[in-house]
C-alpha cells in the first residue's frame, strides 16, 4: 500500500475514537489498517457519511486507494471456501507477509468419464494432512475442456462445481466457455485464458458474466496490453499467466519473466501488470518420461514458484509426493514472520494422567509441540508433558544450539512442581536430546530415559520401555 | 555385476537422447562396472552420469536427470499410483468460430491498446566473496581441481540482473561410522559403510558429488571418543581415494571439536579443506589458527539468528584475521515442514544483507540440506494419524523431501549444499543448471496441456 505511517491513515477518519471498529482509538485503527488485520470499511461512520455526503464519498475512495495492495486481490469462488489471490505487498516476506496462500487448483479434464471425474473430485476434496494443529486441504479445481466441446464442456463443469470449491475453467474456445459459464457463472469460476487470438471474445465473457478473467502471453508486452485493453473496458479481475515452460531455457524463462512482472509492480509501482500471477506445473506433464519423473517436476515447478511470487497454480498430480511437499512449503512460506510460532511453556496433562503416568519433555516450538501433543493423544497414551521454554526452537537445533539444556529442564520441572503430581522420578527425554541423558541425571536426580527420535514411535517404546524396570 | 565398454555406454546415451558428447575427450579402454543384472538399472545410469562428470566437460542435455529419475523410480519398483489415459492426439478439432452477438449499449474496445513492458532493473552495490575450495598440484595441493563458490553480484539465479559466476556446488556426507540413515537414503551406501574411502568415491563416482564433507563424528567422547590423532587417518585416506575438495566436520562435541578439527588441519596442509565448523559457543580460535595456518576455509556455524552471524564472521575477521575469502557461512537449515521459512528467511536477509554491501555478512552460504530427513513425512512408512489421508510410498517422499528443502534455500541465496540421497543431488543439479541458464531447449509447444491429455 502506498501509505506508510498510521498517521497518513488518521488524517481520513472521523477521529472520535467511537470504537465502532472494535478498537480504542482512530489511531489504533488506523495501525490496524497498515498492517492489514482490519479494513476501511470496519469505519461504520466513514461509511455511513460517505453514502449522504459525496465529499466524504471521495475520501473513503481516497482513503481505499491509498490502502489498497500493491498486487490486486482477485476473489475466485463465493461463500466461505471463496480464495483470495494476490493482495501481495512485498518482494521478500521478512519486509512484511506474503499475505494470501498460492492457491491450489487440480486438474479435472472433460473426456474422463464420469466415474474417473468424481474419484478425482472426491480425492480433492477430501484431502487432509494434519499440520501444526490444524489440518491442510486443497482448494479447488481446475476443469479443462479437452473435448471442445460445449455441451460436454458445460456437464462437467455443473458436476465439478457440485463438490463446492473454488474453480478455474479451461478453454480457449470462447464457445465452450460461454456454454459452461451459464451453467456455473454464479460460483464465480476463473476463467482461463484470454490469449492474443480470443482476447475480445473473453473480454466479453468476462463482464457478461462477471467473472475474473487470466491472460495468457509469453510475450510480456502482449501480456501487459490484453490487461490495460481489459481495464480500459472495466474488467478489474485480472489474473496474468506468464507462460510456465516446463524444462531447460523456456523454464529458466518463465523464472524471469515472473520475477520481473512482480518486481514491476512492486518496485516501479506499475498497476498494468499488479496482478496475481498463475502458475502451471501442469505443464510439466509435457515432457518426455514416466509418470514419476513427470509428478516429481511438477512438484519442483511448484516449489520454485511457491517461492517466488505464484499466486495461483493449477497442478495435474494427486500423488502424496506431489502435493505433500508443495502444500507444506506453501504453509511454511505463507506463515507470517512476524509472529513466533511459539506455544506456551509449562505442564500439559494429555488424556487425564495418574501419578505412576509417564512424564515426557519437548520444546516450545509449536510445529514439535502439536506433533508430540497429537501423537500422545492419537496413540491414547496417558501422560505429563513438560513444555520446556526453547525460544520456538526445535529439539535438534535447541540442544545444539544450547536453547535445551540441565538447568532448562531443571527449572521446569521446579516451576511445574511435577515432582509432586507423580510418584516416580523417570523423565522420558526426545531422542534427538540423547546427549543431555547424563547431564539432567546429574542436574535434577531423576532418571531419564531416550525416547524415540519421532514422537510417532512413542507407543511401540511405551511397550517396551514403560513401566521402566527397577 | 556386468562390465560396460565405452562403447556401450555411447550406444546406451544414444537411448537417452544423447547425440554427442561435445568436447570430450576419451582415452584408452575405459570400463565401468555396472551392478545388477536385468536391464537398465539405477547404476548404470549413475555410470553414465559419472563418465560424463568425470571429464569435468558437463555436456547439459536438459532431459538427462530427468531420465535418471524416471529409472530410479522404475528401479525403485514403486507403481505410480494414477495411470494417465492413454494420451489422445493432440490435434483438436478446428474451434467453430464464435458467435458473439452485437451488443450496441457497450463500447468495447476493437483493437489492443499496444503496452510495452519495461524491464526493471535492479542492481546492487556489493558482492559476495568468491571462496575457492581444495588445490592442485599448481597451488601446492593434490586436488585434480577446485570448486568455487560465491561471487554473486544480485540474488541467486537472476542471471538476467547480472551473471551468476558460480552455480551451487554439492557436496556429499560421508561418516567415520555407521550413521542412523532413514531407509531410503541407506540403501544407497549399504555396501560402503565403514570404509569411508569407499563412501566417498561411490559418492564422486557414482552420485557426482562435486566434493565430499567426512563428519568425524566418531570423535565424540559420548561415542567412541576417537582420538583426533587417529580420526585423521581416515581424511588422509578420504584424500587418498578422491581427488575433489574435501570438506571436514567435526562431531559437533563443543570442547573436542576444535582439537579434531587442529589436528585435521594439519595434515590437509596445502590442500584447501572446510574446516566444519567454528561456532560461538567454543574455541574457535583454535580452529581458525589452524585454519590460517594450514591455508583452509572455515565454516561459520549459527542458530538461524543473522545478528550471532555477524557477530562470529566478526570475531572471525577480526580477532582471528581470517582471509575474506576464507568464510563460508552456515546459517543453519531446517527442514521442509521444520522450520524451513525461519532458515529460509534467516538466509535470503543475509544474502540481501550481502548484497546491500553489508562486508560482514557477504559470504558464500552453506546448507546441511540433509537435516530434511529428520521430517517425518520424508521417512515414515505411513503417517502415524489415522485421520490424515494415506501418506503414499515413502520411497518418493523421501527424495522430494530433500529435493524441495535444498530448492527453497538455493532460492535463498545457498552456494553448497551437503546432501545424502542420489536422486536428490541429480535433480537439483539440473535445477540449478536451468535456472542458471546452463541447459538448452525445452518443450516445442508449452501450451499443449490446454487442449489436450496430459
Amino acid at each position: 500500500m502506498k501509505v506508510k505511517s498510521p498517521l497518513e491513515v488518521y488524517n481520513f477518519l472521523p477521529r472520535t475514537n467511537c470504537k465502532e471498529c472494535g478498537y480504542d482509538t482512530c489511531m489504533s485503527f488506523a495501525s490496524h489498517i497498515l498492517d492489514r488485520s482490519a479494513k476501511v470499511y470496519d469505519c461504520k461512520p466513514l461509511v455511513r457519511d460517505a453514502e449522504k455526503d459525496p465529499k466524504v464519498k471521495e475520501k473513503l475512495e481516497k482513503l481505499i486507494e491509498i490502502t489498497s495492495p500493491e498486487i490486486a486481490e482477485v476473489i475466485v469462488g463465493i461463500g466461505d471456501k471463496a480464495l483470495k489471490i494476490g493482495g501481495e505487498e512485498v518482494l521478500h516476506r521478512h519486509e512484511l507477509t506474503f499475505f494470501n496462500p498460492t492457491a491450489f487448483f487440480f486438474d479435472v479434464w472433460d473426456t474422463l468419464d464420469d466415474k474417473k471425474i468424481e474419484e478425482r473430485c472426491k480425492r480433492v476434496v477430501e484431502y487432509k494432512k494434519f499440520y501444526v494443529g490444524k489440518f491442510l486441504t486443497l482448494d479447488g479445481f481446475a476443469v479443462r475442456c479437452i473435448s471442445n466441446d460445449p455441451k460436454r464442456f458445460r456437464e462437467v463443469a455443473k458436476k465439478v462445481a457440485s463438490y463446492g470449491k473454488p474453480m478455474v475453467l479451461i478453454a480457449l474456445n470462447p464457445e465452450c466457455m460461454r456454454a459452461a459459464l451459464e451453467e456455473v457463472a454464479n460460483q464465480r469460476p476463473l476463467i482461463y485464458a484470454a490469449t492474443e487470438g480470443n482476447w475480445k471474445e473473453f473480454m466479453k465473457l468476462a463482464l457478461d458474466y462477471k467473472v475474473p478473467v487470466a491472460i495468457r502471453a509469453k510475450d510480456l508486452n502482449v501480456l501487459k496490453s490484453i490487461a490495460v485493453t481489459f481495464k480500459s473496458a472495466g474488467i478489474k479481475d485480472i489474473v496474468l499467466d506468464p507462460v510456465t515452460e516446463p524444462l531447460g531455457e523456456g523454464l529458466q524463462g518463465t523464472f524471469e519473466r515472473v520475477i520481473q512482472l512482480r518486481r514491476k509492480a512492486i518496485l516501479d509501482g506499475d498497476k498494468d501488470v499488479a496482478y496475481p500471477i498463475l502458475i502451471t506445473p501442469i505443464s510439466a506433464w509435457l515432457i518426455e518420461g514416466d509418470e514419476v519423473t513427470k509428478a516429481y517436476w511438477e512438484a519442483v515447478i511448484a516449489g520454485m514458484f511457491i517461492v517466488k511470487y505464484g499466486d495461483a497454480m493449477i497442478f495435474h498430480s494427486i500423488d502424496q509426493h506431489v502435493v505433500m511437499p508443495t502444500l507444506t512449503l506453501r504453509f511454511n512460506i505463507y506463515t507470517d514472520p512476524r509472529t513466533p510460532v511459539q506455544v506456551a511453556a509449562g505442564l500439559r496433562e494429555i488424556n487425564n494422567p495418574g501419578p505412576d503416568d509417564p512424564v515426557f519433555l519437548t520444546t516450545n516450538f509449536a510445529l514439535t509441540y502439536y506433533t508430540v501433543e497429537n501423537d500422545l493423544n492419537s496413540a491414547k497414551i496417558k501422560g505429563w508433558l513438560l513444555v520446556v521454554n526453547t525460544e520456538g526452537i526445535g529439539v535438534e537445533a535447541s540442544v545444539a544450539g544450547g536453547k535445551l539444556t540441565a538447568s532448562k529442564v531443571k527449572e521446569i520441572i521446579e516451576q511445574t512442581k511435577i515432582a509432586e503430581k507423580v510418584k516416580h522420578r523417570y523423565l522420558v527425554i526426545p531422542g534427538l536430546a540423547a546427549r543431555l541423558q547424563g547431564s539432567i541425571e546429574d542436574e535434577t536426580g531423576w532418571k531419564v530415559l531416550v525416547g524415540p527420535i519421532d514422537s510417532g514411535r512413542i507407543k511401540g517404546w511405551m511397550e517396551k520401555n514403560w513401566p521402566p524396570k527397577k | 555385476m556386468a562390465k560396460y565398454k565405452l562403447e556401450d555406454l555411447l550406444e546406451l546415451l544414444k537411448n537417452y537422447n544423447v547425440e554427442r558428447l561435445e568436447d570430450v575427450k576419451i582415452e584408452g579402454d575405459l570400463e565401468i562396472e555396472i551392478e545388477g543384472s536385468s536391464g537398465v538399472d539405477l547404476s548404470s545410469l549413475t555410470a553414465l552420469y559419472t563418465l560424463l562428470n568425470e571429464f569435468r566437460n558437463f555436456f547439459y542435455h536438459t532431459n538427462m536427470a530427468l531420465n535418471y529419475l524416471q529409472r530410479i523410480s522404475t528401479m525403485l519398483g514403486v507403481p505410480a499410483p494414477f495411470q494417465p489415459a492413454p494420451m489422445a492426439p493432440a490435434v483438436a478439432p478446428a474451434a467453430p468460430q464464435p458467435v458473439v452477438p452485437a451488443v450496441p449499449e457497450l463500447k468495447l474496445p476493437e483493437k489492443l491498446i499496444e503496452a510495452k513492458f519495461e524491464p526493471p532493473k535492479v542492481e546492487y552495490p556489493g558482492y559476495i566473496e568468491e571462496v575457492v575450495l581444495g588445490a592442485t598440484k599448481a597451488d601446492g595441493g593434490t586436488r585434480d581441481y577446485v570448486v568455487k563458490l560465491g561471487g554473486e553480484r544480485s540474488l541467486a539465479f537472476y542471471i538476467f540482473d547480472k551473471p551468476q559466476p558460480n552455480l551451487p556446488k554439492i557436496a556429499i556426507d560421508v561418516f567415520d561410522r555407521p550413521p542412523s540413515l532413514a531407509k531410503a537414503v541407506k540403501v544407497h551406501y549399504e555396501d560402503v559403510v565403514g570404509s569411508p574411502p569407499e563412501w566417498a568415491k561411490k559418492c564422486v563416482k557414482k552420485f557426482g558429488a562435486d566434493m565430499v564433507t567426512i563428519h568425524l563424528v566418531s570423535t565424540d567422547p559420548l561415542l567412541e571418543n576417537t582420538p583426533a590423532s587417529e580420526a585423521v587417518k581416515v581424511v588422509e585416506d578420504v584424500l587418498q581415494a578422491v581427488k575433489c575438495p574435501i570438506i571436514i566436520g567435526g562431531s559437533g562435541n563443543k570442547d573436542k571439536d576444535p582439537e579434531v578439527l587442529e589436528k585435521a588441519a594439519e595434515v590437509c596442509e596445502g590442500e584447501r579443506v572446510m574446516l566444519a565448523s567454528a561456532t560461538l559457543d567454543m574455541d574457535w580460535e583454535r580452529i581458525c589458527n589452524a585454519a590460517k595456518k594450514y591455508g583452509h576455509v572455515v565454516l561459520s556455524w549459527t542458530q538461524m539468528d543473522i545478528n550471532n552471524q555477524k557477530t562470529l564472521n566478526r570475531y572471525l575477521l577480526k580477532r582471528a584475521q581470517i582471509p575474506r575469502n576464507s568464510i563460508v557461512m552456515d546459517p543453519t537449515t531446517a527442514a521442509l515442514g521444520y522450520g524451513l521459512d525461519y532458515a529460509f528467511t534467516n538466509m535470503e536477509r543475509i544474502r540481501i544483507s550481502g548484497l546491500k554491501g553489508d562486508t560482514d555478512l557477504n559470504f558464500p552460504i552453506s546448507s546441511g540440506t540433509t537435516n530434511a530427513w529428520g521430517a517425518r513425512e520424508a521417512w515414515m512408512t505411513e503417517s502415524p494419524l489415522d485421520v490424515d489421508t494415506p501418506w503414499g510410498p515413502r520411497e518418493l517422499r523421501g527424495p522430494i523431501w530433500e529435493i524441495i528443502t535444498g530448492l527453497t534455500l538455493s532460492l535463498a541465496g545457498v552456494d553448497v549444499f551437503m546432501m545424502m540421497h542420489p536422486l536428490a543431488v541429480a535433480v537439483l543439479k539440473e535445477i540449478f543448471n536451468t535456472l542458471g541458464g546452463k541447459t538448452k531447449g525445452g518443450v516445442a509447444d508449452a501450451g499443449k496441456w490446454i487442449t489436450a491429455e496430459v
